[in-house]
């Protein structure tokens, strides 16, 4: 396990964490997005399965250099390819890498007022990281 | 690099006295023991020696065991065993919630067909209180199920005690031993056991050989219908090779029991001191005391088990989680669960188990391998980064 892009961005243009640890996955993607709105650097943080590490340090490799249109077209199956596919029970993770690359997009597109075309607000954006995680 | 096979709760590799005793029963005596022919006469023979040997490891008499193809079977088979033979008596067991899936599995399809379980909770040591077992007790109940040692946490329930009770109430008490068996002391006799599981692969001997006790006078019926194997309760022509290493392994085991779990709890406690005091946000799961000689299960906070156990199978050690990723499922282990973990510590857990393979040398090479992991983890891990704004918000990050 040598995952690539660990790490944090100061002052990201874009951040966004899915998941949730209920089932044991949390994705947190850090975007840093240039005035011409590409991905010029991509870092991320995973608790989570060796699945789940590698979905995340795939994608965020695959998302640097790209513009924000390109970016949105890597999916959980361009992820998986990537990865030479992965087994059944840990295709959630290669969705998550996904959802968590568009959380990250749609907070950049939050904070600069931009409608991002085909993007959504992330959905399984989560909470118990705040409220119950160290109790 | 060096291997550290610290998963021996999971299986235990054949020990060479035992392989020894059943290599002669595949190619040379390979004889059925229903034949009656000379090589017929000595696989009986055997059969029956390896026999004794499992009734004096338990305090009971040879006509009392059954061998079995796993563990599995055992607990299947005294569990519906029992529930269908006093049907008409009652239709409600008592199990508690830290059980082995052989034995859930088997209340849950007991539960489908209308009979009714309890699961006693366990407190955060892992142990159910008798007081609770008391209190569960009905009419209707006909079997107590609840097993000797917990296979993840290590933790030892009060088995003379709730025989005692089962006796009083004229409840069966089966106990699934399958982690106990030639670990600590075990008497069926003297603990009121009327039934105990046990599985050969966690002694030192073969996978897919076992055995139930049941106490004489329970007339417990054939579960797998056949041939007239087993005095009649259980068909199949037996597994000759393996109940005989059965027989030598619980042998072994026993007679060793008393020096290597004097050993192993040393190992235990030098593990469990060198984790706690070298990993910070890390705690022991279940009791400290009434603990299996050979487990150690800590969880990690801030980081996932899985993971965990890739970065040190890279180091050549390995061992085992509960978190949910290992399990197959989504959950993480119903036992951490039952002990009041909330999910994401439970995720973080690591289970070592040792036995006759582990050393001093292993353990050291262990808790020096340990740190850099577990911080390397936490390094990428969202927890962590969060806890570290919360306990110390002068840190800014993104
Ligand atoms: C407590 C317990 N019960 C039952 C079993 C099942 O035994 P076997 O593997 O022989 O079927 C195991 C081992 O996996 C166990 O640890």
């Amino acid at each position: 396990m040598n995952p690539r892009n660990v790490g944090e961005i100061e002052d990201p243009s874009g951040v966004g964490t899915v998941g949730n640890v209920k089932c044991g996955d949390i994705m947190k993607v850090y975007l840093k997005i240039t005035g011409e709105g590409i991905v010029e650097d991509a870092k991320f943080k995973t608790f989570g399965c060796g699945a789940a590490v590698a979905t995340s340090s795939m994608a965020t490799e695959m998302i640097k250099g790209r513009s924000i249109d390109d970016a949105l077209h890597i999916t959980n199956k361009a992820v998986m390819d990537a990865l030479d596919g992965l087994p059944p029970i840990k295709v959630h993770c290669s969705c998550l890498a996904e959802e968590a690359l568009h959380a990250a997009l749609w907070d950049y597109s939050q904070k600069n007022g931009l409608a991002i075309d085909g993007l959504k607000p992330p959905v399984n954006d989560i909470e118990e990281l705040h409220e119950g995680a160290f109790a | 690099m060096e291997k550290v096979y610290f998963d021996h709760a999971a299986t235990t590799y054949v020990r060479p006295e035992v392989l020894e005793a059943m290599l002669p029963y595949f190619a040379e005596d390979y004889g059925n023991p229903s034949s009656i022919y000379e090589i017929a006469r000595s696989a009986k023979k055997t059969l029956e020696t390896a026999r004794d040997k499992a009734a004096a490891a338990l305090g009971a008499d040879p006509a009392e065991i059954f061998f079995t193809g796993s563990g599995t079977e055992a607990d299947n088979w005294a569990i519906r065993g029992i529930a269908e033979l006093y049907e008409k008596k009652g239709r409600h067991i008592i199990s508690s919630a830290i059980e082995h899936h052989a034995v859930l599995h088997t209340c849950e399809y007991l539960e489908k067909r209308g009979f009714e379980v309890t699961y006693l909770p366990v407190g955060e040591d892992g142990i159910i209180r008798v007081a609770d077992l008391e209190k569960a007790v009905r009419p209707d109940t006909t079997l107590i199920t609840i097993m000797t040692a917990n296979n993840e946490i290590g933790s030892i329930q009060p088995i003379e005690e709730i025989g005692a009770l089962a006796r009083s109430k004229g409840i069966v008490f089966h106990t699934d031993a399958v982690q106990a068996v030639g670990h600590i002391p075990i008497n069926v006799k003297s603990q009121n056991i009327d039934m105990l599981s046990l599985s050969a692969h966690k002694l030192y001997g073969p996978k897919g050989v076992g055995a139930l006790y049941v106490k004489k006078g329970i007339p417990l019926r054939s579960f797998i219908f056949g041939g007239g194997q087993e005095r009649g309760r259980r068909a199949g022509t037996e597994n000759i090779p393996g109940i005989v290493a059965l027989g030598k392994a619980i042998e072994l085991a026993v007679s060793e029991m008393e020096e290597e779990s004097r050993r192993l709890s040393a190992l235990r406690d030098k593990l469990i001191d060198g984790i706690l005091s070298s990993v910070p946000h890390t705690f022991l799961n279940g009791s400290s005391v009434k603990r299996l000689p050979n487990n150690v299960n800590v969880s990690f906070e801030f980081i996932e088990g899985e993971s965990l156990l890739l970065l040190l199978d890279m180091k050549g050690i390995f061992a085992s989680s509960g978190s949910a990723c290992t399990s197959g499922s989504l959950d993480p282990s119903h036992v951490l669960l039952a002990i009041g973990l909330p999910h994401e510590k439970a995720h973080g857990s690591l289970r070592i188990t040792l036995g006759r393979s582990s050393t001093e040398g292993q353990v050291e090479y262990f808790l020096k391998e340990l740190p850099p992991i577990v911080s390397r983890l936490r390094d990428m891990s969202p927890l962590f980064e969060e806890y570290l704004k919360i306990s110390d918000p002068a840190r800014v990050s993104g």
